[in-house]
């Protein structure tokens, strides 16, 4: 039972606030801030408590998304639903920050409205609530040069309107009814990698979580297939499993909106290798101060890269300055005191490729004891177009076949969850 | 509040409203009322629009309507009378042929919360019951639980009560739910709704039809029903195993809390379904979200408290992410410190020992508690660790291996020597007092291992004057008193100054009243002081228990899904042993009198079995070493490394100690672990079993008995 649902910015100010119930007085939203305000650390605890009241919150899209609630109900319950209101509130408004939600305070409360009712959550499917959703999303995407480029000149046809411009799928499920947008459809492959490899280089653990997520502005139906060695899966309720067993062929009616198709897991055996390494070399050079030596492997087939690779390396206390020799202009380094850290931020990487860097810190009193706090390196990285487990869609069929014309986007990617290399 | 000349905003928006040429343009008439609702949720005070957005309300336009009443409900309380004025719109809303418009009304005007409308309300909502559209009927059986809560004190009408029963049936899902939800608060007094055989299958049986948030409420309200046979609880528990699996996590806690309170009287079955939700727990622990990765640790730690081993294998899978939080950093190690064992023991704290490092200074301290943890049962390992640790110099560090060093201690006495090693040059880098206060306490009580440890006091007693803290002051007169008492020649002329100092200058009450009583029991006698402070050094009640005793489902089954486990743990980190360690020891009770007649009968081979292991009973004549305290028992057991594995509490018959140790010798290819018994039951045997090692046992009995012995001695 949900007795308030608030939710907040970064910096407190009130965006949306809907009392249900009438128990708990209006200032809860100023007691949550100031809780939050009050502890430091990266994030407040999930769940908090003050005279009874208890707060319950998580983080979506830089926002706090708050329920007050009673001791007694089931947290697993109020954080799945308010990681359900926030997706809700992607798929009407297109995406998720500050300003959407801003701009579409309207339509947000008419949908806390019929999702929720007297604190007990009545509905979340967007399939339902698309019946009784009459405001209209005002889109905050800005205008943007890049829009321009797709654009090809006097009109031809260009290579790059093959690829659909990564925004494309920021945009309201609503729109496709009333300014006869296009019908699409987007099969997204996502995986999240969590790897430790060992100072000597081991793989100590690799743990692949992956989902399948359709993203549909189509107004009826479809299905698709993938084959591959999976260890743990779960599909969305809607999803008919008759032919998956013998075809790995997954038929599905997806509602407008997000939805979660399939979520799986693979643990320790990788189907390839993972796909950075490091050698790195560290010691102290006759003048005091400390190098590091690092090379970066990146074992991917060479047609792919890894995107906005950032290596993050823990340094020890008090380290002053930095001087760095990288391997290209396009790659930068920086010492980050607050979090103790060398951030060496790799733009583009490809397969294949080694690349280093030489650190030279300026830390005064370094011991030999210094070195144990150069600890584990951090990576974090996108693989576009790939996924750690080599899960594919084959073919993305709709049946039955659309009238007009539609298009149908399928795209792989791979996150660093927790990427580790210790030294 | 956030604008500045509110009332100038309230003023324009007035205008604007009650303008004849805005009223007639649709878009522009919507598009004010959005700004008013835009300046009310972000804090401003409209209620001085009240009336003209009552006309506003009288509209056909659907998501006007829904704007104004967004206001509406918002402000009626503070506007009574005008709120009637929106009553009779809403009642023609309710007759409305567009079912959305019919609910819309309905679920508006109970939500205004004004007991005065009560007598307009009801009729409505006796009419939505049985409206057409499935979304009216949702609204109306939600709507009356709302009006019950209006006015608590009158009664809801009998008949509604049977109508909202026979809407159970109800073919719309989210309608069954809703009466469930309305008559549990509309019940409340008398317990809830009535969940009785015939109303819990037929939820069971139509619980596929609901989506999650419904399953839940379902799953929720079933746990008061008790199954009038087995067969029954069966059938229900197998209907509902599908669920277990979910994953959804939402569905898998309540259907687990549901199996728990069905189960309460079968602990085999429950714990079998702990284990069917192993693996859609570990998945919620790597949800995308972080919170739900959070939820799922806590009630995993729960269940770790039934089934210690549950996890073992999945260790790796509560490994920190560099980028996660520290909250659930912190989570997943004291996860980790639980499923330690000999396998992955070193994998493991080679991983905490990355954290040690850790940017966030509680991670670090809580990473190195952990690995204190673990040092209870692999001391040497973690004791190498945490002393490389201290090379670090920083002060947050060391003073967090000092402090885990005195707990490890206090727990683990064999492990003094390295730490009394480790102590030496500490005191420079120590800053705040908790770090100082553990140093000190580890000084006192093992000073005459740590060569210079006076030198180190006597730091700390030229700058007592400027010491802020009070525990640390406390700490310092104990620590002081206890070295005197073992180099008196070294520490006699600054516990002079010491003492000294605190009677005539201190000027906190607490800490003059100790140097004074340390100043009269000197003059007591030396004897007499010895006595007074030299207590222990570890503490005999904790022993070797390798993790917690698994726990019966039942002490935490309440508490699973709920708020409580979330908040748990950020007291239980605090709570674990600040201050001195003997502070929360509780003093061993004086000892009925133990007679001497202690004699070793006879040493019988019971059972030399074809398996790898003997039995072997004995009967030792001790009829009162039950009445000794099981703490010094125990650490007397200790000092001849035989350890501690359980008892039952004192004066209670059967009275039971288990105990194991094994041999350590350098020339045998495996060491031989003996487990033992120790039955007392008036006059019973003591039993050991073995694996085949006859010398070893003989060696074990004999040592046992010894102590025995010595133990009545002691106390006769």
């Amino acid at each position: 039972m949900i007795s308030q649902i608030f939710i907040l910015s970064s910096k407190g100010d009130h965006l949306i606030y809907k009392d249900f119930r009438g128990e708990s007085g209006g200032d809860a939203v100023g007691v949550f801030y100031e809780k939050v305000t009050a502890l430091t650390g990266d994030q407040p605890p999930v769940v908090m408590s003050h005279k009874g009241l208890h707060f319950v919150h998580v983080r979506q899209g830089g926002l706090y998304w708050v329920a007050t609630t009673t001791a007694d109900s089931s947290p697993f319950t109020i954080i799945e639903f308010l990681n359900r209101l926030s997706a809700l509130v992607k798929d009407y408004c297109g995406s998720l920050s500050e300003k959407s939600v801003q701009m579409n305070f309207a339509l947000i409360y008419e949908l806390l409205d019929e999702a929720v009712d007297y604190g007990y959550i009545q509905t979340t499917s967007s399939d339902v609530l698309k019946n009784f959703i009459q405001t209209e999303a005002v889109s905050s995407r800005p205008f943007s040069l890049f829009d321009l480029s797709n654009v090809g000149l006097f009109g031809a046809e260009t290579q790059q309107s093959k690829v659909a411009p990564s925004s494309a799928a920021t945009r309201p499920i609503q729109s496709s009814r009333e300014q006869g947008g296009k019908s699409e459809i987007f099969v997204d492959v996502i995986e999240r990698m969590s790897v430790v490899i060992g100072s000597n280089g081991m793989l100590m653990k690799a743990d692949v979580e992956g989902e399948i997520r359709v993203k549909c502005y189509l107004p009826n139906c479809s299905g698709y297939g993938a084959a591959v060695r999976v260890d743990e899966v779960s599909f969305h309720q809607m999803v008919r499993l008759d032919e998956f067993d013998s075809h790995r062929i997954l038929r599905l009616c997806p509602s407008q909106g997000e939805q979660m198709v399939m979520q799986y897991q693979l643990s320790d055996d990788l189907p390839s290798a993972p796909p950075f390494r490091l050698f790195p070399t560290i010691e102290r050079d006759s003048g005091g101060r400390l190098l590091m030596y690092l090379k970066l492997r990146c074992d991917l087939p060479p047609k792919s890269a890894a995107i906005n690779v950032a290596a993050t390396i823990p340094v020890p206390k008090g380290s002053l300055s930095l001087s760095q020799e990288l391997s290209s202009p396009d790659q930068s380094a920086e010492l980050k005191p607050q979090s103790r850290a060398v951030v060496w931020k790799i733009p583009r990487f490809t397969g294949g490729m080694q690349l280093s860097a030489l650190f030279k810190l300026e830390v005064p009193g370094l011991s030999s004891a210094s070195l144990l706090e150069v600890g584990p390196v951090g990576l974090s990285f996108e693989l576009p177009k790939l996924t750690a487990t080599g899960l594919q869609i084959r073919f993305l069929r709709l049946s039955p076949v659309q009238p007009g014309p539609s298009q149908r986007w399928v795209r792989y990617v791979t996150h660093s969850d927790s990427y580790t290399i210790r030294i | 509040m956030p604008y500045l000349g509110g009332e100038e905003t309230v003023r324009e928006l007035r205008r604007a409203l009650s303008n004849p040429n805005v009223q007639s343009d649709q878009l522009r008439y919507r598009n004010t009322i959005l700004k008013v609702i835009r300046a009310m949720s972000q804090g401003v005070d409209m209620s001085g629009l009240f009336s003209e957005m009552v006309k506003a309300c009288a509209t056909v336009d659907v998501v006007q309507k829904k704007l104004v009443y967004v206001f509406l409900c918002s402000y009626a309380a503070l506007n009574p009378e005008l709120s009637l004025l929106v009553i009779n719109t809403l009642r023609k809303d309710c007759q409305d042929p567009n079912p959305m418009v019919r609910s819309l009304a309905l679920r508006n005007m109970t939500n205004l919360r004004l007991p005065s409308l009560v007598e307009y309300v009801e009729q409505p909502l006796a009419a939505g019951l049985r409206d057409r559209a499935a979304c009216v009927r949702r609204v109306a059986v939600l709507g009356w639980a709302k009006l019950h809560n209006l006015q608590a004190s009158s009664e809801i009408d009998a008949a509604v009560v049977n109508e909202l029963y026979s809407l159970l049936r109800d073919p719309d899902p989210v309608v069954m739910v809703n009466c469930l939800r309305a008559l549990e608060e509309i019940l409340k007094d008398e317990g809830g709704v009535a969940i009785n055989k015939p109303i819990t299958h037929h939820l069971l049986n139509r619980l596929k039809e609901c989506d999650i948030w419904g399953q839940c409420q379902v799953l929720r309200v079933l746990q008061r029903y008790r199954p009038q046979s087995e067969d029954e609880l069966f059938d229900i528990l197998s209907l509902l195993d599908a669920s277990l699996v979910s994953p959804h996590p939402p569905i898998m806690a309540a259907t687990l809390s549901l199996f728990l309170s069905l189960c309460s009287g079968q602990p085999a079955v429950s714990l079998a379904a702990l284990e069917r939700v192993r693996g859609p727990l570990l998945a919620a622990c790597g949800s995308g979200s972080r919170e739900m990765r959070f939820t799922a640790l806590c009630h995993i730690q729960l269940l770790l408290r039934s089934i210690p081993g549950l996890m073992g294998a999945h260790y790796k899978r509560f490994f920190c992410g560099y980028a996660e939080p520290a909250y659930i950093k912190q989570r997943k190690m004291q996860v980790l410190v639980e499923l330690v064992n000999d396998e992955n023991v070193a994998m493991l704290l080679d991983e905490l020992k990355g954290y040690c490092t850790d940017v966030n200074a509680e991670t670090a301290q809580a990473a190195i508690t952990a690995i204190g943890r673990i040092g209870r049962s692999y001391s040497d390992r973690c004791l190498e660790i945490l002393t490389g640790l201290l090379g670090l110099k920083q002060d947050h560090i060391t003073s967090a291996v000092v402090q885990t060093m005195r707990d490890l201690v206090w727990v683990c006495p064999q492990c003094s020597d390295t730490v009394c090693f480790a102590l030496e040059g500490c005191e420079e880098t120590l800053q705040d007092s908790q770090g100082r206060q553990a140093l000190l306490w580890l000084l006192g009580v093992y000073g005459e291992r740590v060569s210079s440890a006076p030198y180190t006091l006597e730091v700390f007693i030229d700058g007592v004057r400027s010491e802020a803290s009070l525990g640390v002051k406390m700490e310092l007169l104990t620590a002081t008193m206890r070295l005197f008492l073992c180099r008196p020649a070294e520490t006699q002329d600054m516990l002079g100054r010491l003492l000294h100092y605190c009677i005539e200058e201190e000027t906190d009450m607490c800490v003059r009243d100790q140097a004074l009583l340390y100043y009269r029991l000197l003059h007591c006698g030396i004897e007499e002081t010895r006595k007074v402070l030299q207590g222990r050094r570890s503490d005999p009640s904790l022993g070797v228990l390798i993790g917690r005793p698994a726990e019966p489902v039942s002490q935490w089954a309440r508490s699973f899904n709920t708020l409580e486990p979330l908040r748990q743990g950020s007291i239980e980190t605090e709570s674990v042993s600040r201050g001195s360690p003997e502070h929360t020891m509780f003093d061993p009770k004086p000892n009925a009198d133990l007679s001497n007649t202690l004699d070793c009968s006879r040493i019988e081979k019971v059972h030399s079995g074809k398996e790898d292991f003997v039995w072997m009973e004995e009967c030792v004549r001790c009829p009162t070493i039950p009445r000794c305290s099981p703490q010094s028992l125990q650490a007397a057991m200790q000092l001849v490394n035989i350890q501690t594995l359980a008892f039952t509490p004192p004066q209670t018959l059967p009275w039971r100690v288990y105990l194991y140790t094994h041999t350590c010798l350098d020339d045998a290819p495996h060491s031989t672990l003996i487990l033992g018994e120790l039955l007392y039951t008036g006059e019973e045997p003591q039993k050991a079993e073995v694996h085949k090692d006859d010398k070893a046992l003989k060696g074990f009995l004999s040592i046992l008995t010894t102590v025995l012995h010595t133990l009545s001695s002691e106390r006769a």
